[in-house]
This record gives structure tokens, C-alpha cells and sequence, in this order.
């Protein structure tokens, strides 16, 4: 009985969620793109969630209703989606190492497989200690290491916490390939295969990012959170372990579209972040491998 | 600017002095036309294989996305290193009146101004658009790291090169006046390098003042170029680079490397131009003796960037140095240290060794080919050790070796820096003739380091 409310509880929170962020990003970016402006009141009331996590009706013509991105131009995606700062949890407890999230990852941005934007590692901090798989995408540090050695501006913080590249701008010096102590970025070391169909658009935000001579990376699906979807990581996982979402709203969502409030899984769980001693104050934050519902990496395995 | 010619294009020069140097431009052996030839095809061969590169992209080379810098960078820092031998030479010797440096002073700014040039198209070389490379004036972030090398580079570029020219105008104006039968292109190039010099007092006085600027100058300059070059590695969080002593620990190296180079340019010019008589067992005692000072203080860096980390063992850390101890890369790590560094120091610390021009120029190539492994030892096993561990990673991607395109091209590099210092020993006297006469008059021969013979310069 008491799961039964919580599941309903629970579907309607998710469907709430992910209505009141189309909302919300909708609302502030409409300036961008071919929006429908809030009309007459239809009656119809739609529940949201505010950023304090209250519930509220709102009518439904009051929403905006975007239609097309596709007029975001290459200095919008430069200051990055208003409002938001994007987050990402990933359960270590979950992650059964399966690598479900690269091969999306892979298959969204046509990346062939010596190219990983998102890694799955398989790690042991100590003998005694548990081993355990460990998905590695950028970490979209508040403080980068990365785009403070970029000569030209072509690696950069977005406002909405995305550290995103423009591969029109890229020199290729390869500077942030040595700065970024997690090793996530990755070259063009040869032409890279193009994709059929590629999406042309004049911003940076967009799946197909791969450009000879220069330097490419994670950028947590921004094409994607335009449109209010999530990264293809995190509904690539079957496994349920990534959640992505937005620190202002206080809320992630993970492919199952199981939605948490931020705050309280990052304190129920002990959440960390990877090697906080560097000081780079990473986007991404881990909940350690407690009571695994997976078998453990065998460490004689992993190829190093 | 007026071109009459006048004969009195310094006060006093030694003729004796000036017919032998001018040789050295006016003929060109057969073993010299050969070397020039070989030089020109590993060149070009260079050049070809950049041309290969551009086309492929930096697939060619040996590097991938963990160690994503290689060959190139490596020697981008032992060009910047061997450069700041013409600041020893201009500025400390200057500064502490050794009057033995004149014979050899140009020699040192010369090698200054080719590997400077050598070192600034090494990072152009690594750069995968190398078509975008105004963006770096356009779009240039001067919190970047490498705005502060282009600044440093460019500013030690222009500042040594005026440094060598300055005490070369009296001597192009003197080829001005006596290289009669040289080839019409030639005259030309002496004619506006020599800027109307005359020789006379306020000329004169107005040289002595503007090199007198460019000896304060150019010691910081040069500093700072090494510090900033050291900072590209020290300024990230990398272990083996994350080092605090790694500025004054490259600036210590490319000290002493750069005094080893001119020993073996002085040691290579005494023989092919025949200058026996003014580059005397004198210069090669004083600078192996500096040399092995040098030496002490490059050891002591190493004591420090090494022993320091060695002794607390930090996790990280106790993986990059373990590598390098016990490692794959152990046998060239410990090559590097006993034959670059320990064997140079044992040997230089004896009167004899230093007594002699042979085993000098083999200690000297001891030091310049330690130095420049030394630099791969530096860039490389850092980047093979991340934090994050390597796992799974493609054919290629988890170790380095250089591939034939990064030796071409590294080798075209390096024979185009020593054709540039060549041919420069064939357009200019490759001693400079009216300081080394000045003060051959004021201090005397032996003072100078020039053999006794040399009879004093005579006034015109």
C-alpha cells in the first residue's frame, strides 16, 4: 500500500518535473526561438514544481510552447541555456559497468570507438578496498583546469555550468588535453568519418562535433537540454545509475525517469566528488558503491 | 642612408685577425659545400614529412589522446634551452668583465638566434590548425599559458637578435668596404646591414650605449622565457609537472646545455675555419670550468625535482616515479642522469679533462644530447601517467614512441637550426672582429685568450 503511493507519488513527481522544466526553459529562453507567446487561459490547469520544490498550478496557455532551436546561434550557445546549471549524479551502486552509456554516447555524437566521451573505468583505490566500475564523462568543473590554459577561447564555461568547445575556433595546441587531469578529452588525430545526415546549425550546440585537428569532449547532450531531453548517457543506461539534471531546480532525473531531489540524494548518500583535492569542483558527483545490486569488476581482469 | 664608402670602418683592427675570418666567408671547402648539401636534404626531407603530416592530420605521429604531446614539445624546450647561451655570453660574462668572451661572444648569440627560430616553429608543427594560428592574436586569452611563451619568445627573439646585430655593425660595414668581388646580392645585404656605420666617435659612443641597454635587458628576458616555457607544464595539475622548482629547474638546464653547444660550436669552427690562433685552449678552459659550475646547479635542481617527491612518495607521484626509477622508462631515465648529468660533473671537476679541447666537446655532446633527452623524459612518462588509469585503450593510444614522420621532422628541424648557424658563419665573420681588436690593444693578448702571436692591431 505505502509503495503503491510512493510509485504514484513518484510518476506524478516525474511528470511534473519534467513539464515544469519545459516550462521553465522554455519561459526564459523564448527569446531564442520560434515561440508560441502565452495566450488566452484555456481553464486547463497543469502542475509544475517550483524551484523550491512546491507544486503549483499553472494554466495552461500561460505556458509557452517553443517549436524550433534551430535559430540558437553560436554566441547564444557561448553563454549557454539562461537559468539553468546542469548537474549530474551517477550511482556507482547501480553501475554494473555494462557500457550501455558509451555506446549511446558514442551512437548520438557518431563517434567511432577509440573515441569515448564517456568512460567506463574499472577501479580499485587501495587492495583491501571494493572494486568497483566507475563512468567517467567531463566533469564540467566550476573552477576548469582545462579552459584557463586555452590560448583562444575556443574551450570555455558556460553560464549554465556546461564547459563546452568550438571546434571553429580550436587551434589545436592540445594545451587542455594536458591541463584536464581526468584525461576526458579527446583529438582529432585524422579526418573524422562525417554522418550522413549532419544538422546544420550555426551553434556549437549540436551531436556531430568532430572536426580535424582539434579537440572534442562531453558536453553533456547541450543539443539535447535545449529541447528539455536528457543526455544520451543517462537514457542509455539500463541500469537506471545516471541521473542528470539542474542544480537550480534542484531536481535529477535518470532514464526511468525516476526524479530526485538534488539536495537530499547528495546527503542521503554520502555523495563525493572525484579527487576533490585537485580543487577543479566538478559538475558531477558520485554516490559510493554501497550494497551493490551488481557483481564487482574483477580486478584481474581490467587491462591497464 | 648614405653608402660612400670609407676605410676607416673601426679605429684599429688587426689585419692579421681579419684576413683569417674573412676566409671563413670568402671560401667554402669542399667538406664545407658537403655539409651544407647534407644539412639542406634532412631539411627538406623534414619538410616533406611536415608536408605529409598536414595532409593526414597527426595520425602520422606516434601521439594520441594520453599523450598528446611528444617529440615536438620536447624539443621545442631544448631549442628554447640551447637559446640562452647567447644570454651567458652577452649578459653574465658581460656583467663580470670576462675579456676572454669576445672571440667567442658571436658564436653564442648566433646559436641564440637559429635555435630561437627553431624553437618558435616547433609548437607551430604540433599544432593540429596550424591554419588558425592568427586566432591566437585575434582570440588571444593572455591567461593562456602559451600567450605568455609567445610574448616571452618574441620579445627574447627580437631582443637577442639586436643583441647580435648591434656589435656586427661596424664589422658588416668593414665586409662593406673590403669584399670587392662578392656577388652583387651580397654587397646589397652588407650595404643596408651596416646602416651608413663610419666609425666615428658619436657612432661609436651611441653602439656602446645601446648594447649597454641590451646587457640589462636581455638577462631577464631570457629568465623569463625559460620560466615561461616550464610553466606550459608547471601550470597544470599533472604530476611531474605540478612542481614548484620547475622554472628555475629549466632555466638552470638550458644554461648549462646552451654553454655545452658553444663549446662544441667553438671546438667545430677552431678546426673547419681554421682559428686556431683565437679560439685558444683559453676559452675552452675558462667555459668548461663555468660549465662544470653550471652543471653543479643543474644537479642541485635535480636533487630537488626529483629527491623532494622521491623522499614523501605521494600516491600519484610514487606511480610517475616509480616508472622512472624501476619503470619502462627506468633505463633512459638513469642513462640521462649518469651520462648527462653525473659523468659530465665527475669528468669536468678534473683540471685535466678541462685542460683538453677533445674530451671537452665530448663532455659537451654528453650534456647537449642528455639535455635533450632529458626534455622527452620530462614531457613523456608524465603523460603516460594520469590520474584516471588507462584502461582499455586502443592499439597505440597507451604508450609512445615517436613515429619515422615526428623524427623527420624533428631531424629536419634540427639540421635547418644548424644550416641557419651555418650559413650565418658564412655571411658574417663568425668572430667579431673590432671588439676582439679593441681589446686585444687595451688588455692585451693574453688577457683576451688569443694566442700571443697575434700581433697588435694596427691603427688605421
Amino acid at each position: 500500500m505505502q509503495e503503491e503511493e510512493e510509485n504514484s507519488r513518484r510518476s506524478f513527481l516525474k511528470a511534473g518535473l519534467i513539464t515544469g522544466a519545459a516550462a521553465i526553459a522554455a519561459g526564459v529562453i523564448g527569446c531564442n526561438s520560434d515561440t508560441k507567446p502565452p495566450g488566452s487561459l484555456t481553464g486547463k490547469k497543469v502542475p509544475l514544481l517550483d524551484s523550491a520544490g512546491n507544486l503549483i498550478y499553472v494554466d495552461e496557455g500561460q505556458i509557452p510552447v517553443h517549436t524550433n532551436f534551430k535559430g540558437i546561434t553560436n554566441e547564444e550557445s557561448r553563454k549557454g541555456i539562461p537559468g539553468k546549471k546542469f548537474v549530474m549524479v551517477i550511482d556507482l551502486a547501480k553501475c554494473d559497468g555494462c557500457g550501455k552509456c558509451t555506446e549511446a554516447c558514442n551512437k548520438m555524437h557518431f563517434l567511432p570507438k577509440e573515441k569515448e566521451w564517456i568512460q567506463v573505468l574499472e577501479m580499485q583505490d587501495a587492495p583491501k578496498e571494493a572494486p568497483y566500475f566507475f563512468p567517467k564523462p567531463c566533469f564540467h568543473c566550476d573552477d576548469p583546469p582545462c579552459t584557463k590554459v586555452c590560448p583562444v577561447d575556443a574551450t570555455f564555461k558556460r553560464e549554465d555550468g556546461i564547459v563546452s568547445v568550438d571546434i571553429d575556433r580550436c587551434i589545436g595546441c592540445r594545451f587542455c588535453m594536458a591541463a584536464c587531469p581526468y584525461s576526458v578529452r579527446v583529438f582529432n588525430w585524422t579526418e573524422p568519418v562525417k554522418p550522413d545526415i549532419i544538422e546544420e546549425t550555426p551553434s556549437m550546440e549540436r551531436a556531430f562535433q568532430s572536426k580535424k585537428g582539434c579537440v572534442e569532449k562531453c558536453d553533456f547532450c547541450s543539443h539535447m537540454s535545449r529541447v528539455d531531453e536528457l543526455p544520451a548517457c543517462v537514457t542509455g543506461c539500463p541500469m537506471d545509475a545516471i541521473y542528470f539534471g539542474d542544480e537550480n531546480e534542484d531536481a535529477v532525473t535518470n532514464k526511468s525517469g525516476q526524479t530526485e531531489k538534488l539536495s537530499q540524494m547528495l546527503e542521503d548518500r554520502a555523495a563525493y566528488r572525484f579527487m576533490e583535492e585537485l580543487g577543479t569542483k566538478p559538475r558531477v558527483y558520485y554516490l559510493p558503491p554501497v550494497n551493490r545490486l551488481y557483481p564487482k569488476p574483477n580486478m584481474n581482469d581490467a587491462k591497464s | 642612408m648614405h653608402f660612400k664608402t670609407e676605410n676607416n670602418t673601426a679605429a684599429s683592427i688587426n689585419l692579421e685577425m681579419e684576413s683569417d675570418v674573412l676566409k671563413s666567408i670568402t671560401y667554402t671547402s669542399a667538406k664545407g659545400k658537403l655539409w651544407i648539401a647534407l644539412l639542406l636534404l634532412i631539411f627538406i626531407a623534414g619538410i616533406i614529412a611536415y608536408g605529409i603530416q598536414l595532409k593526414n592530420g597527426l595520425i602520422v605521429t606516434s601521439m594520441r589522446n594520453y599523450v598528446s604531446w611528444g617529440l615536438y614539445i620536447s624539443m621545442f624546450i631544448f631549442f628554447i634551452g640551447i637559446s640562452h647561451v647567447g644570454a651567458l655570453m652577452s649578459s653574465i660574462l658581460r656583467l663580470t668583465g670576462a675579456e676572454w668572451r669576445f672571440p667567442i661572444t658571436r658564436m653564442a648569440e648566433a646559436i641564440t638566434f637559429s635555435s630561437l627560430l627553431f624553437a618558435g616553429i616547433m609548437p607551430i608543427l604540433d599544432m593540429g590548425r596550424p591554419d588558425r594560428i592568427l586566432f591566437l592574436f585575434t582570440h588571444g586569452r593572455i591567461q593562456s599559458p602559451i600567450l605568455w611563451d609567445i610574448i616571452a619568445i618574441a620579445t627574447y627573439f627580437v631582443g637577442s637578435t639586436i643583441y647580435l646585430y648591434l656589435p656586427m655593425i661596424p664589422d658588416i660595414a668593414m665586409l662593406r668596404d673590403k669584399l670587392n668581388h662578392a656577388s652583387r646580392w651580397r654587397k646589397k645585404l652588407y650595404r643596408i646591414l651596416s646602416v651608413g656605420w663610419k666609425g666615428t666617435e658619436v657612432q661609436k659612443q651611441l653602439l656602446e650605449k645601446c648594447m649597454n641597454i641590451m646587457t640589462a635587458i636581455i638577462l631577464p628576458v631570457a629568465i623569463t622565457v625559460h620560466t615561461v616555457v616550464a610553466w606550459l607544464l608547471a601550470m597544470t595539475l599533472r604530476t611531474g609537472w605540478n612542481s614548484t622548482v620547475l622554472g628555475p629547474y629549466f632555466v638552470s638546464a638550458a644554461i648549462m646545455s646552451g654553454a655545452a653547444a658553444v663549446l662544441i660550436a667553438m671546438a667545430v669552427f677552431r678546426k673547419a675555419y681554421h682559428l686556431e690562433k683565437y679560439i685558444t685552449i683559453v676559452h675552452f678552459k675558462n667555459l668548461s670550468l663555468l660549465l662544470f659550475v653550471l652543471t653543479l646547479i643543474y644537479a642541485y635542481f635535480n636533487l630537488n625535482e626529483y629527491g623532494v617527491p622521491a623522499y614523501k612518495m605521494e600516491r600519484a607521484e610514487s606511480e610517475y616515479l616509480n616508472e622512472l626509477f624501476y619503470g619502462a622508462h627506468a633505463p633512459l631515465y638513469w642513462s640521462v642522469q649518469i651520462l648527462g648529468l653525473l659523468v659530465p660533473l665527475i669528468l669536468l671537476a678534473f683540471k685535466r679533462i678541462r685542460n683538453s679541447i677533445g674530451w671537452i666537446v665530448f663532455v659537451s655532446s654528453l650534456i647537449v644530447i642528455g639535455a635533450m633527452v632529458k626534455r622527452y623524459i620530462i614531457v613523456i612518462p608524465t603523460m603516460l601517467h594520469p590520474f584516471v588509469p588507462i584502461q582499455n585503450a586502443p592499439i597505440g593510444y597507451g604508450s609512445y614512441f615517436p613515429s619515422v614522420v615526428e623524427w623527420l621532422v624533428t631531424l629536419g628541424a634540427l639540421a635547418g637550426f644548424i644550416l641557419v648557424y651555418t650559413l650565418f658563419s658564412k655571411l658574417f665573420p663568425i668572430i667579431t672582429l673590432w671588439e676582439t681588436s679593441d681589446a686585444i690593444k687595451d688588455k692585451g693578448a693574453e688577457i683576451v685568450g688569443v694566442d700571443s702571436r697575434v700581433s697588435s692591431p694596427v691603427s688605421i
